[in-house]
């Protein structure tokens, strides 16, 4: 039975159907207690005083620690994992993040007290004990505000608030000429705003010493429990790794907020140690929308240069990108090597510069959200595209057409090289619009959307053809260019005496179902069944080492790494194989779990060979018993998908509501193992693109409040919010992993936010072409945008 | 102070002391073990914690336990019966209606609710249905389907919901 592209229903599904899903909040440890935290109300402010004593000494309350008592532990702040430097070449300001904060606050929510109490009600009881004295200080949470002279200064080393400013591309003069020399410039100024991923399950984390072992077992809602322990353990509180254990089980989500180490995780597991007894935390919402990391807040100018026949001529891009108060774990790369690196996309431009400033505000960190910078280099390309389009007189689509790179395999012909760095590894981008048009209907579309604007009905068409980076890599060029880590993946194949196979992989599943998938190409490269296999993850004692789950690595990455130790078993086999068989070990072939000498009815199956590995009584003189293998994959490149997605909207005369009609996506991640799986992946990423067209954001008022504290104030896509969507796929191969996989997690959440607002601006083309159309368009927003002067 | 209630919970009597302010949701879950339930949010928007109380979906984070005092109250953890999986939670499964699970035990109990109330809805009665539920990971399109399966599966082995 072959499994490689089956849509095989998955192995998860029966314990999170039945509520059998073992998630951090779920576990209950003997003699546990809990943790509440006691969280900034102001964005900026000096602590002048705090009043523990009430507190302490309210039933139940077992321990309270603050700001001095972390600083007097000498436990340092939460590192960044990525540093990019100046353009001069002096390195990023790094200000600390403290776990708590002892003397000045730096955003609502900074955690200034934690208290640990025998249960949850009676920690939160006791916040209300503790008496702070503040002084506020004025704050900014505008980046493009946050540079200029005379602003409120987030940390006293980064003046004017700049934590690194940067630039990639032909030098700037070359670009500025040939914008200066273009036949026709198309500019946009372009906030892609503030998200919170919104993960439903909250983080949680549970820290718990046993002193009798001298060891401590985190369990916490992470993506990547290797590199949570590593920092956690190397650069924050200074304990031995070897006596840490890091349990992610299942994880409800995270879209990326749950990549980074968060204060939560240290301060539970040093705390557990203080009071001898495991402490549980679990963020609520609230405190979720304040403090997992945030995503995108890019303020951006963007212009295109054209000649006379459409071809693009150069692009030019200048970006505020706010970080907050603090650099989360990989907040540096995010608008730099995740967004600069991108903004060739699909086309021929033959000139690029970018310009990025990475600034502090008084605001809560801003890191990878699913696509991280990505989908804003793709949002200001595909904005240009259909606004350059509708100023030139051009279909949207036939621009494209003209500007797409042509067609290479990676393999006969050589990648493409980008003037912003990457070198694309394969491409074939106009069969994706050619299969977009055609399921759109896009001819009889326009001369419907004709009809509706004489009836006074605004039909729309938005275009957006993205291209991506996923499984981030090579290790060696991410170091050279800031990564602190590398960006490879462990897998450990144990074949057990009978045949059966433990898979131990270091990415996570957070419901994207490796269980599944990994288990399918298990099964397909041995030729044994898929219920013969298990796939372990999410455990720092049985995985070996990892790298975790995001960028729609674990595939391409970690899915390899497994492949690298199965092509070490089947080897070993076969040389088992050869001696019980009696022949030479080239004269074996290896198919259906079995190996058989070639042109005969010789064969001996994996379970036999399984056996004598591990009875290794009758057995070739000098190999070692057992048949289990490690490896390591550290990829060649990164892998490219991309795609098409096209948005039909209609807005509503009268009001400006939005409502999305139609969503065609048509997507090319590659190889793929499991089709309904990755349907699933890419339905998932349009509702979040689709919700910060629509009905996402992240507000923040001028005195640094939280206006969108709860699902009450900041707009989730609904189920009925959204139509069902129209997809299809092709299929270029990667050329550089042996999977042929690209990666589909974030394909969605890139493509489709500008083929929405693109939709919205051909919709409204009756009153003019509408450039200043802001996310989420509310119909307030649109209504107005209709009826500017 | 504490209040004694008495309550079928997947058709087993309990009899508590409670907090009267302790939520449904955390009885079940912190009491009675009964962890499918869960908390996404502190606002009753996301649904996660959805239980049927007397056939009716309510969100066991704004139910107070003292209330569901006398009441019969079926969870995620009550819908399979001798091993077999319920209607509802075999098409999430057939319909890849799940991705990390987290919001799947209160968007299952919805989909019981709804479909008590109306065997064969159309995509826009059942979008309509979930409002009061989140899934941030499938973008809903196949939460539908699963609930279609599901409708076409009690309809054909003529079975009632419950």
């Amino acid at each position: 039975m072959t499994y490689i592209g089956q849509s095989v229903k998955r192995v998860e599904d029966k314990r999170f159907t039945t509520g059998k899903g073992k998630y951090t909040d779920d576990i209950k440890l003997v003699g546990m207690t809990h943790a509440h935290i006691v969280r900034s109300p102001y964005a900026h402010a000096i602590i002048k005083s705090i009043d523990i004593d009430t507190a302490l000494a309210h039933p139940g309350v077992v321990a309270i620690f603050t700001g001095k008592d972390i600083a007097a532990a000498g436990i340092n702040g939460v590192p960044a994992g990525w540093q990019v430097n100046f353009k001069d070449g002096t390195t990023m300001k790094e200000p600390p993040h403290p776990l708590l904060v002892a003397d000045r606050v730096k955003h609502v929510g900074d955690g200034i007290a934690v208290i640990i109490a025998e249960d949850l009600a009676t920690a939160r009881d006791a916040a209300d004990l503790i008496e702070i004295d503040y002084e506020v200080l004025p704050a900014v949470t505008n980046p493009a505000e946050a540079v200029k002279a005379g602003a409120p200064q987030v940390h006293d080393n980064a003046p004017n608030n700049i934590c690194f400013d940067w630039e990639l591309g032909n030098p700037k003069a070359e670009v500025d000429a040939a914008i200066a020399a273009s036949h026709h410039v198309t500019r946009l100024d372009l906030v892609n705003q503030r998200m919170a991923p919104n993960a439903i399950e909250p983080r949680s984390a549970i820290g718990h010493y046993d002193d009798s072992k001298d060891k401590f077992t985190l369990y916490t809602t992470s993506q990547n429990p290797h590199l949570t322990r590593l920092l956690m353990c190397a650069f924050v509180l200074g304990i031995p790794e070897h006596k840490v254990q890091v349990i992610a089980p299942d994880v409800g989500g995270g879209f990326g907020s749950k990549i980074f180490h968060y204060i939560e995780e240290a301060l539970v597991i040093w705390a557990s140690k203080q009071i001898g007894r495991p402490i549980k935390w679990t963020s609520t919402r609230s405190e979720a929308f304040l403090t997992d990391a945030h995503g995108r807040d890019h303020v951006t100018t963007a212009e295109m240069g054209f000649d006379k026949e459409g071809k693009v001529t150069a692009l030019r891009v200048s970006t505020f990108a706010n970080l907050g108060a603090y650099i989360s774990t990989f907040a540096p790369a995010v608008p730099t090597y995740l967004h600069g690196t991108l903004l060739q996309g699909l086309y021929t431009t033959p000139k690029i510069h970018v310009d990025v400033t990475a600034v502090f505000t008084h605001t809560n960190a801003v890191d990878a959200y699913r696509g991280a910078g990505r989908p804003e280099a793709t949002y200001l390309l595909e904005r240009l595209m259909d606004t350059a389009a509708l100023e030139m007189g051009m279909d949207p689509a036939e621009l494209r057409f003209k500007n797409f790179i042509p067609a290479f395999d990676g393999v006969t012909q050589p990648g493409y090289q980008t003037q912003v760095a990457l070198q694309y590894d394969s491409g074939n981008y106009e069969p994706v619009l050619e299969r977009g048009l055609e399921m759109v209907g896009y001819e009889n579309f326009r001369k419907e959307q004709a009809e509706a604007r004489k009836n006074g009905k605004l039909l729309g068409i938005g275009f957006s053809t993205y291209i991506e980076a996923c499984g981030i890599a090579p290790s060696a060029v991410v170091g050279a260019l800031g990564a602190r880590a590398g960006l490879y993946e462990s897998a450990q194949v144990r074949v057990q005496p009978t045949g059966k196979v433990s898979v131990f992989t270091g990415s996570h599943s957070h419901g994207q179902g490796h269980e599944t998938t990994f288990a399918q190409v298990v099964a397909d490269r041995l030729g044994i069944a898929m219920e013969d296999i298990d796939i372990v993850h999410g455990d720092s004692d049985s995985v070996a080492f990892g790298m975790g789950t995001y960028g729609s690595r674990s595939l391409a990455v970690g899915g390899s790494a497994i492949v690298k130790s199965i092509d070490k078993v089947l080897e070993k086999g076969a040389k088992i194989a050869a001696h019980k068989l009696e022949a030479a070990e080239e004269d074996l072939e290896y198919a259906g779990g079995r190996w058989t000498v070639k042109g005969t009815d010789k064969s001996i199956g994996f379970g036999d060979i399984a056996l004598t590995a591990y009875v290794p009584h009758d057995y070739p003189a000098g190999l070692e018993p057992g048949l289990d293998f490690s490896s390591f994959y550290d990829p060649a490149n990164f892998t490219y998908p991309f795609g098409c997605h096209i948005a039909i909207v209609e807005v509503d005369a009268d009001t400006g509501k939005v409502t999305l009609k139609r969503f065609i996506a048509v997507d090319d991640v590659g190889n793929v193992i499991n089709p309904m799986i990755v349907d699933g992946q890419i339905h998932g990423g349009l509702a979040q693109g689709i919700g910060q067209a629509m009905l996402e954001g992240v507000a923040y008022d001028a005195e640094g409040q939280l206006m969108t504290g709860s699902f009450m104030d900041y707009a989730m896509p609904r189920a009925d919010d959204l139509p069902s969507f129209e997809i299809d796929r092709k299929v270029t191969p990667c050329p550089h992993n042996p999977l042929g996989v690209k990666g589909a997690g974030e394909a969605g959440c890139i493509g489709s936010t500008p083929a929405v607002v693109n939709a919205v601006m051909d919709a409204l083309t009756p009153f003019g072409i509408i450039k200043n159309l802001e996310m989420p368009m509310t119909p307030q927003r649109v209504w107005r945008a209709m009826h500017q002067k | 102070m504490s209040v004694k209630i008495s309550v079928s919970i997947n058709g087993k009597k309990y009899t508590s002391e409670v907090e009267p302010r302790q939520l449904l949701v955390y009885h079940l879950r912190e009491a009675l073990g009964l962890t499918g339930s869960h908390v996404g949010c502190d606002t009753s928007s996301c649904g996660a914690c959805t239980v049927l109380v007397d056939g009716q979906a309510v969100k066991s984070c704004t139910t107070l336990a003292a209330q569901v005092d006398g009441c019969n109250v079926i969870t995620v953890e009550g819908l399979a019966k001798n091993g077999s999986l319920h209607p509802i939670q075999e098409g999430f499964k057939e319909e890849h209606g799940l991705q990390c699970g987290f919001c799947t035990p209160g968007m299952i109990m919805a989909a019981a609710d709804l479909l008590q109330n109306n065997p064969d809805p159309s995509e826009t009665e059942i979008r309509h249905a979930l409002e009061g539920n989140f899934c941030r990971c499938t973008g809903y399109h196949n939460i539908v389907r699963s609930i279609q399966w599901a409708a076409n599966k009690l309809k054909e082995t003529n079975a009632a919901v419950l």
